[in-house]
């Protein structure tokens, strides 16, 4: 009678199969789709990417934060500073600028994890709401009202248009993959432990501090990416539209109806956000008044949204994450 | 005559965990009962479906002949229960004279004002001000009493009030019980040490592992019976 | 030199209405460990109930206050009791997600209803009216009576807490709200009380920012950062705390406005952020945790 620790679930090795051939099939996309469309899909991953980056945060490591929107400016404004002032290929600056972030990340966490739970959430918007300031009394890159990525011009619209697009699907599927490696793996179970119970997970040896730093860290590199990959496909950049606490708004909507703590729960979530804009496109501000009165409906009563509620429901899991004993009897 | 306080048959769980498997107990005014029983045996679950901090099914606590299962902690604090809780938990952002005076936050009717309670412990005179956690122990489990006296309760229920005190300060509080109980008070008794809850109490009840495994008058009580009913007895 | 002082006063000014923001957001965290994401969106919704009032009939902003204080009044504590006490608990997500939801509602609502133009209220002559100190130093009356009321206010609050059987009852439910509840404090019933009283504090700050300056529906979350800011400034734990927070803030900004208009709100932030960096318990803690 042997036991062993399996993970995969059927449901999971179908998930998997179908995985593999829908982003093969997107890679294609370039070749048969129209631009709105091809835009319409970086839209798509960049709220993917950002919503799996705010549910690591959040749903995994338990903090909270209104001011993601702080890196993806800083995403944004470092691809037009490194491209257009700085000389360098717009396309490879998308990595880079994660970088950025993630090195200002590091002196910003120093500062807001002295805060705690609702008023570290406000702290990070006011952090956000600095860099917004800072960079519209800056001329140099257009002060308040912004400025253009003039060093795409320099490329044909087609080949602008697919780069961006294979940059954009790779994003989503790293976003995606790389939270699903993080939990699997070591860090993954100390970040489950620390948002079950701190207390327990410091006293077995789980270094909370160095946890959260990381993950924020992580988390602020993955918003730089999208901010400098929207931007890429946007050509305009101001900084009300790279640090409007808007893109926060529509993540948490994303992840809290998607369901919170899962990896499904966020692209479920972002399906919905899309379909939703779609439909309701023309009603201007009763569809914002929607989104916000589903977001406090599902929170009360559905508190794990809906992919959380399926999940408990038939036990369904297509990212598995926990390890689950497996009695092999032969 | 009639319980003042009866259970039936009363079950309790923690989510899918059953802790407490119909529990059998009563007590009559001006009694004075004892439960002991080893850590995790039931007592503290007991207590706290007693007290509404856990739910149950409403007929099976009856309290002055009325059903107060599942009823909310403060509406019981209003019929007439009171507890010193286990490990006093004293509010540190009140002062000692605040903790008491929110001991009568219900503003039931009865013998105890915030003058009687400084009779009965003279010491808390001159610690009146002080914040409730710059207390000693023992100091502190005299304003817990208090607070719970001035809730003026028919029933008061004291969870382990020698916990971490020395013999002599636990002395000292429990010759007190009888001026407390003069009024009329009925009191429940939860004690780890045996002898103490032995000694001042007239009747016993055992818990183990969720149940009562034995009941009895409390000075005919043998201790070997006592043990075999607080560690479980794997003997047939 | 002049320049200076008159900077530094309209500052102090300034953060009597910061001290006003900040006091509501103080007393719902200080009871129930709560906050409040929309609570700004809620002092802006204050505000145009009392223009909306005020568009209807032509009234002394006196009497307005007697129209919008109890429906505020009734909406926080019905807030409270039927929405807000299902999500306190353990996990800090679903009261932060629940009233940041709130706070798109609250905006977009007043969008619908008063468009996306700036109003205030008028206060009757007051706003221009001004008291002269000392040579060509002045205050205006409306900004000296917003610091009067933040004054009172704070008072009240400490007055409150510290000598009532209610304030009792808020100190003893945010210590231990399970022992409270064997006092015999119906927790739902205190908490949805603090919330009744912190929107109260709120219509107050409404009416006089309505009264001071225009009112857009989408200002809210500006307020929540500055009432935040004053409170972490101020330190947590006394209401004294938070009103010299907001006075704090509104010289800083004063300050920042002196140097260059679109410095202002920034050295507001600046000063929170040094403040966090330096003294992170805030200037005047009053230590309970």
């Amino acid at each position: 009678m042997a036991a062993s620790v399996e993970r995969a679930t059927r449901a999971s090795r179908i998930a998997g199969a179908v995985s593999v051939v829908t982003v093969l099939t997107l890679g294609t996309l370039p070749a048969w789709a129209d631009s709105s469309t091809l835009r319409l899909f970086v839209e798509f991953a960049c709220l993917l990417a950002l919503a799996q980056m705010w549910n690591l945060l959040a749903g995994y490591g338990g903090l909270v934060s209104v001011g993601q929107q702080g890196y993806l400016g800083i995403g944004g404004y470092a691809l037009v500073v490194l491209a257009d002032l700085g000389g360098l290929d717009p396309f490879a600056c998308v990595p880079i600028a994660g970088l950025v972030a993630a090195l200002v990340a590091v002196p910003v966490s120093k500062l807001v994890f002295r805060l705690h739970g609702g008023y570290f959430a406000i702290g990070t918007w006011v952090v956000a709401e600095s860099f917004r300031l800072i960079v519209s009394n800056a001329t140099i890159v257009g002060g308040g009202t912004g400025t253009s990525l003039t060093s795409m011009r320099e490329f044909p619209k087609a080949m602008r248009e697919s780069l961006t697009f294979w940059i954009a699907l790779v994003v989503a599927v790293g976003a995606v993959a790389g939270v699903y490696w993080l939990l699997r793996s070591r860090h993954g179970l100390a970040l489950t432990a620390i948002r079950d119970g701190e207390r327990a997970a410091a006293s077995q040896g789980v270094n909370i501090a160095a946890t959260k730093f990381w993950v924020y860290l992580v988390a602020a590199f993955g918003c730089g990416i999208v901010g400098a990959l929207y931007f890429l496909m946007n050509l305009r950049v101001s900084p009300d539209a790279a640090f409007g606490v808007s893109w926060t708004a529509f993540v948490i909507f994303i992840v809290v109806i998607g369901g919170i703590g899962t990896i499904e729960g966020p692209i479920i979530g972002t399906l919905l956000f899309f379909v939703l804009r779609e439909t309701l496109a023309d009603f201007g501000t009763w569809y914002l008044i929607v989104l916000g009165l589903v977001a406090v409906v599902v929170m009360v009563r559905f508190p794990r949204g809906l992919w959380g509620y399926v999940a408990a429901r038939f036990d369904l899991h297509l990212f598995p994450v926990r390890r689950r004993l497996a009695d092999r009897r032969t | 005559m009639s319980a003042l306080l009866a259970t039936h048959g009363l079950a309790a769980f923690y989510g899918d965990f059953q802790a407490l498997f119909g529990i059998d107990f009563a007590i009559h005014a001006g009694e004075a009962v004892g439960i002991i029983g080893a850590n995790g045996a039931g007592k503290s679950t007991f207590l706290k479906t007693v007290t509404g901090l856990l739910p149950a099914a409403p007929e099976r606590i009856v309290f002055d002949g009325r059903p107060i299962g599942g009823l909310p902690a403060a509406a019981i604090v209003r019929r007439g229960i009171a507890m010193v809780p286990e490990g006093r938990r004293l509010f540190p952002s009140l002062s000692v004279e605040e903790n008491l005076l929110i001991g009568g936050y219900a503003k039931r009717a009865g013998p105890w004002t915030p003058a009687r309670v400084y009779e009965l412990f003279p010491a808390l005179r001159e610690l009146r001000a002080l914040p409730g956690n710059a207390l000693s122990g023992g100091q502190q489990q005299m304003v817990a009493i208090g607070r719970a006296l001035l809730a003026n309760p028919r029933l008061l229920i004291c969870d382990e009030i020698s916990l971490g005190l020395s013999p002599l300060v636990v002395q000292g509080l429990y010759q007190t019980l009888p001026a407390m109980m003069r009024e009329g008070l009925t009191v429940i008794i939860v004690e780890q040490d045996v002898g103490l809850a032995q000694r001042t109490t007239s009747r016993l009840y055992c818990f183990q592992e969720g149940r009562v495994s034995l009941q009895g008058a409390s000075s005919e009580l043998t201790r070997t019976a006592i043990s075999a009913a607080y560690f479980g007895s794997t003997a047939a | 030199m002049i320049g200076w002082i008159d900077t530094v006063l309209q500052g102090v000014m300034l953060g009597g209405l910061y001290a006003l923001f900040a006091m509501g957001l103080a007393l719902m965290f200080g009871v129930m460990r709560l906050v409040n994401i929309a609570h700004g969106d809620f002092i802006v919704l204050a505000a145009f109930l009392a223009i909306g009032v005020a568009l209807g009939v032509q009234i002394t902003p006196a009497l307005i206050v007697l129209v919008v204080l109890p429906v505020m009044l009734a909406v926080g504590y019905g807030l409270q009791r039927g929405v807000l006490n299902r999500t306190l608990g353990k996990d800090i997500l679903p009261p932060l997600l629940v009233t940041f939801g709130l706070s798109i509602v609250i905006q977009n609502v007043l969008l619908e209803a008063f468009s996306a133009d700036s109003r205030s209220l008028s206060a009757g002559g007051i706003e221009t009216q001004s008291l002269r100190i000392a040579g060509d130093l002045a205050v205006g009356w409306l900004p000296l009576l917003t610091l009067v009321a933040a004054l009172a206010l704070a008072s009240g609050l400490e007055w409150l807490f510290g000598r009532t059987r209610l304030g009792r009852a808020f100190r003893a439910t945010s210590d231990d709200p399970e022992a409270a509840a064997l006092q015999g404090i119906d927790h739902r019933h205190v908490y949805a009380l603090a919330t009744a009283i912190a929107f109260g504090v709120v219509t107050v700050a409404g009416l006089f920012l309505a009264m001071r300056t225009t009112v857009a529906p989408s200002d809210g979350p500006a307020y929540l950062l500055y009432a935040f800011e004053a409170v972490i400034i101020g330190g947590l734990g006394s209401f004294w705390g938070t009103l010299v927070g907001g006075l704090v803030l509104g010289v800083a900004q004063g300050i920042g406005f002196r140097f260059d208009p679109g410095w202002g709100i920034l050295v507001g932030h600046l000063v929170f952020l040094a403040v966090l960096l330096v003294r992170p318990q805030g200037l005047f803690p009053r230590t309970r945790d």
